[in-house]
């Protein structure tokens, strides 16, 4: 097929570059508001999904991880007792009041762990080591967060909570979804910062044998344990998502961003793809009158609509990838794994080549005869 | 042997609201293979009308049209694309030529719709252009080309598609005189050397001594007999009355 559609399309170049540039705006919008939806779910459910545990008990009537009620420590002994249970370990997650050198102060979000278990070990460290919580007063937490809470190295002293603090080590990557960074101590220390009572804990987390079966495991523990509530990790992470991304509306605002993203992106290019169309209707019909059918015009019409999206996309990829790397040192990383771009590509072809029918109406309509009139 | 066109007792009539206008009244007429006919008359007098029923682009209101012995009215919308492509090349006023592709491209356009390969397509645009005198121009887009010479890409694109009738609609409208005849000598060509059926709408008097008949409608009606009459002898094309073909 001789190459009509990319030479129309090439033909206008200002009008190439104005589709080109609403292409690359919903690209780019859509791929910052979904990596940012990405980013906050990841953040909301960090914790939870990074435990290691396969089952969380809570107190009746906790919705999401921030929302822990502290409850009687004693019934970690009754949950070790139940069968399939291969390890059980108490856990705090919890905000408490970190204070800076400067006198200022933040809210933080106590995560307390046994140091000589593995459920709940703070993960990434890039300076430091989770052993070294085992020290008195011992607390980690991600370099991300350095600036905010006013540390610059391992060492340093804090107070938090009306308690020492000090800093053993760095983690990198472990983003909190509120502005309260996670600050990651032992279980002693945690009922310190937190106002905890000796005997309190907030969670109570569950390794299953190898080979039991989780749910049987699950409900044994509601059996035997009274006012509890046993969740998987999976539960309890897609609840704590869903709250933070759902009820509290601030997923739903993103995803609004991008719906809104490909709307732009669809009008833009609609009517860019109509103005070329139009500008180019004598051609249509003349190919028309010399025994095209129909299909044949389409064609021409989708492949300008193919290209447009294929350079769209790939400028729109080239911008989103430098905003992407732009946005891991900030509070709110931008995620964008390779699902994600592949699905993009088909998105903006879909938005494309839905935005060309519109043209494809108009020259579906168009009367071959118009080529006899002057 | 049969006519490449024949048409009988052919109308049409164009919808206004509730009312109509009737642009064509029961024309009847034969085209003939090797043949030019010319169809000469006022503006609006329906020829570009018969012409483009001819061509299967406007459908009759009733009558009958055959093309190549085929019956043609009645068939539907999506059909008749696939007739025009195997049985008519046009040749516009306007040249209709397609400004982003090269003279060579716009004939290979042609060849593309009959499903032609690409090489083959090259190897075939680049014959025709040789026929009509540019087989330098090839590479050349159609802003680069005198309307002659567009003209004459318009001409090698409708034979590409090896019909059997050329319709042209006031071909010579925008050329000068020199050029139109040259352009309109190539036409006859067509019809002469190599047996196609040429019908020409034109205003121009200057190119009716190329005709081997001219038909003459006047508000929608043929007013001049079907058959070909001959010139009186000693009149040349510019000495032609207009009046006599109706033309004022």
């Amino acid at each position: 097929m001789p190459p009509l559609a990319q030479r129309n399309l090439f033909h206008d170049k200002v009008r190439l570059t104005v589709t080109l540039t609403g292409i690359v705006f919903s690209v780019v919008l859509i791929v910052v508001q979904l990596g940012l939806f990405l980013g906050f779910t990841t953040a909301t459910s960090n914790l939870i999904d990074h435990s290691g545990a396969d089952l969380w008990i809570t107190s009746k009537n906790v919705p999401y991880v921030e929302q822990g009620v502290a409850f009687s420590e004693r019934k970690l002994n009754q949950v070790r007792t139940v069968p399939g249970v291969a390890d059980a370990q108490k856990m705090i997650a919890h905000w408490t009041q970190w204070k800076r050198h400067d006198g200022g102060e933040d809210s933080v979000q106590i995560v307390g762990l046994n140091v000589d278990d593995n459920l709940e070990r703070p993960w990434n460290l890039v300076e430091g080591r989770v052993e070294d919580l085992k020290s008195p007063d011992a607390i980690i937490l991600d370099e991300l967060y350095k600036q905010k809470l006013g540390v610059t190295r391992v060492g340093e002293v804090f107070e938090i909570g009306g308690h020492r603090a000090r800093v053993v080590g760095f983690t990198r990557g472990i983003r909190s979804f509120t502005t309260s960074p996670y600050v990651f101590t032992t279980f002693k220390n945690a009922q310190n910062y937190t106002n905890l009572r000796e005997d309190q804990t907030m969670f109570i987390l569950v390794k299953v044998a190898p080979g039991a079966n989780l749910e049987q495991v699950r409900h044994a523990l509601l059996d035997h344990v009274k006012d509890v509530e046993v969740f998987t990790t999976g539960e309890f992470s897609h609840m704590t998502t869903f709250y933070w991304m759902f009820t509290t509306g601030a997923g739903v605002a993103v995803l609004i961003a991008a719906v809104l993203g490909l709307v732009v992106g669809f009008v833009v290019v609609a009517q860019t793809i109509y103005a070329t169309t139009v500008d180019h209707l004598r051609e249509f019909g003349t190919l028309k009158a010399m025994g095209a059918p129909n299909s044949y015009v389409y064609k021409v019409i989708m492949k300008q609509a193919a290209i447009s999206a294929v350079i769209g996309y790939v400028l729109g990829m080239i911008v989103s990838v430098f905003v992407v790397r732009g946005s891991q040192a900030g509070g709110a990383a931008i995620l964008m794994p390779l699902p994600m771009a592949v699905g993009m590509f088909f998105l903006t072809l879909l938005m494309c080549i839905g935005a060309a029918l519109v043209s494809i109406n108009k020259v579906t309509r168009l009367d071959p005869a118009m080529v006899f009139k002057g | 042997m049969q006519p490449a066109i024949a048409v009988r007792q052919l109308t049409k009539t164009y919808a206004e609201g509730s009312t109509g206008t009737l642009a064509l009244r029961g024309i009847d007429l034969d085209v003939h293979a090797g043949e030019v006919l010319m169809l000469v008359g006022p503006s609006g007098s329906g020829k570009t009308t018969l012409l483009s029923i001819m061509g299967c682009i406007l459908t009759a209101t009733s009558g009958s049209v055959r093309l190549a012995g085929r019956e043609v009215v009645g068939l539907r919308e999506k059909d008749l694309p696939a007739l025009r492509l195997q049985h008519i090349g046009f040749v516009f006023q306007g040249f209709n030529l397609f400004p982003t592709l090269t003279a060579g491209e716009n004939v290979e356009l042609m060849l593309d719709l009959k499903k032609a390969s690409a090489a083959s397509a090259k190897k075939r645009a680049q014959e025709l252009l040789d026929q009509v005198g540019l087989g330098g121009k090839y590479q050349s887009f159609p802003a680069d080309l005198s309307g002659g010479q567009k003209q004459r890409v318009a001409i090698a694109r409708a034979l590409a598609g090896d019909p059997g009738i050329i319709l042209a609609d006031e071909p010579t409208a925008a050329l000068d005189s020199h050029t139109g005849r040259k352009v309109m000598e190539m036409m006859t060509e067509l019809a002469h050397k190599r047996g196609r059926a040429v019908v020409i709408v034109t205003h121009d008097a200057r190119v009716l001594t190329l005709a081997d008949r001219i038909v003459k409608i006047e508000d929608g009606a043929i007013t001049t007999a079907p058959e070909p009459e001959p010139f009186p002898p000693g009149l040349l094309a510019h000495n032609l009355p207009q009046a006599a073909v109706g033309l004022v």
